[in-house]
């Protein structure tokens, strides 16, 4: 017995018109119904970061919210920072200071780090590792990751 | 582990907290209730707990909204979430043991998503907000289908995960009274990581002294992830209720409560560890709101 829900979202300024199923979860639907797959599935359980997209303007962990929730919320994902051929200075900042190895944690990592610098353009580095404790790399050390987001945040904040 | 996609259910969203009571009459033991769905969500992926039927709270305007008056004190309804919390100024004014709490829950993507209500209702032993809302005096007002009934927050937990909010019942908003003159809290939890990890134990105290600034005229020591539900250290807080209050006589109290408390060995600390780290982190936290009145 399949119970599907219309639903719409607004994803990287998109409205898309879905058909689904309610306990479909928001990072299920970006990868599998809308082919965002720069947000990871990973633990599926909220603990690695790898799901974060920005919903409102703050980090969610996607595999913990319905697709159901997400109706009437500004989605970002990382497919929505670059425009066209020209990189998020974010994204800049991770290539040029090594904050990329495998690039399995970086669009979470990415996504964490905007949502800090849209708060608070200028942090330490102590508040950058606070917003990217829930994202977990297993091959940088973190310390590439952090050294790109503050990099960033100086050449925005230009 | 393998987590599994979530298994099947119908969602309702309704408008009012008379439509969502009845909802969870209509659906009886089939029906759950849904916030940030962080913690309920996951335990559906691991298939322990497999509701027919959702029934949506976030939009019951009742439970939302964060307000301060000095009559009735703070009112923190039931959606706010964890990092409505740590971002409130009000928060960190009026209750900063709750602050500390909020601070170091989770992770950012997941405080985001989580409430409040949420957390008291999980009644994890280890939940972080319990500890302070207790030793603040904090009560809880449930809408159910008799209409309203308030119990203080320390009351409201059974069992690992089984909290005494009825099946048919709304948590709707947290009471904290207003605190009186020359007192203060804090909350200390010990964590392996710097996010993302349950407490292995936390402390909130709650000190109160007497106008000469120096008496305890007030105790209350609340510990959380040392039995199965957060307690309260009585033996600790009689040894402390109407002295003055030193770091030597905080240092004999935290002797006691490492002593009242049950916690089991698991995978993140030991039964003897987990009382060795009551003793420390009682001390430490009953020093720090000492130390927050005198600021």
């Amino acid at each position: 017995m399949k119970n599907r829900v219309d639903i719409t979202l607004n994803v990287n300024g998109g409205n898309y018109q879905l058909e689904i199923e309610p306990h479909r979860t928001l990072v299920e639907v970006l990868r599998d119904t809308l082919g965002f797959t720069g947000t990871k599935k990973s633990c599926n359980e909220g603990e690695c970061g790898a799901c974060t997209v920005i919903m409102d303007g703050k980090p969610v962990a996607s595999c913990l919210v319905l697709a159901l929730d997400a109706q009437g919320k500004k989605i970002l994902t990382i497919e929505g920072l670059a425009q066209g051929e020209e990189l998020h200075p974010i994204q800049v900042a991770f290539v040029r200071k090594g904050g990329i190895q495998c690039g399995f944690c970086t669009p979470g990592m990415i996504m964490s780090a905007k949502a800090l610098l849209d708060k608070n353009p200028n942090p330490t580095t102590g508040e950058v590792r606070k917003a990217i404790a829930g994202n977990l790399c297993r091959c940088t050390g973190y310390q590439q990751i952090v050294d790109s987001i503050m990099s960033a945040a100086e050449e925005m904040r230009k | 582990m393998f987590i599994r996609r979530l298994p099947t259910f119908e969602y309702h969203s309704p408008a009012s907290v008379e439509e969502a009571l009845t909802l969870l009459k209509t659906y009886g033991n089939k029906a759950r209730v849904i916030a940030g769905g962080t913690d309920l969500l996951l335990a559906m992926k691991k298939r322990a707990v497999t509701p027919g039927h959702l029934v949506n709270v976030k939009n019951l305007k009742a439970l939302k909204g964060i307000s301060y008056s000095d009559k009735k004190g703070l009112k923190i309804g039931a959606l706010v979430t964890c990092a409505e919390l740590e971002e409130s100024p009000l928060i960190r004014e009026k209750a900063p043991a709750l602050w500390d709490a909020a601070s170091v829950m989770a992770s950012p993507q997941v405080k985001t998503l989580a409430t409040i209500g949420g957390n008291i209702c999980s009644a994890v032993p280890s939940a972080d907000t319990a500890p302070p809302l207790i030793a603040m005096g904090a009560e809880a007002v449930l809408t159910g289908p008799k209409g309203e009934r308030t119990m203080p927050v320390e009351k409201l937990f059974k069992g690992p995960a089984e909290s005494k909010v009825a099946r048919n019942e709304l948590l709707t908003y947290i009471q904290i009274p207003k605190q009186p003159q020359n007192s203060a809290a804090a909350y200390l939890k010990l964590m392996r990581r710097a996010a993302l990890d349950l407490a292995l134990v936390g402390v909130a105290a709650y000190v109160c002294l007497d106008a000469d600034r120096k008496t305890c005229k007030d105790i209350r020591i609340a510990l959380g992830a040392v039995a199965p539900t957060p307690i309260r250290a009585s033996m600790a807080e009689q040894l402390l209720a109407g002295k003055e209050l030193t770091e030597s006589l905080a240092a004999e109290a935290a002797k006691v409560a490492g002593t009242i408390c049950s916690p089991i060995t698991d995978v993140r600390a030991s039964l003897g560890y987990r009382c060795d780290m009551v003793e420390v982190l009682t001390r430490r936290a009953v020093m720090e709101a000492l130390g927050r009145i005198k600021r």
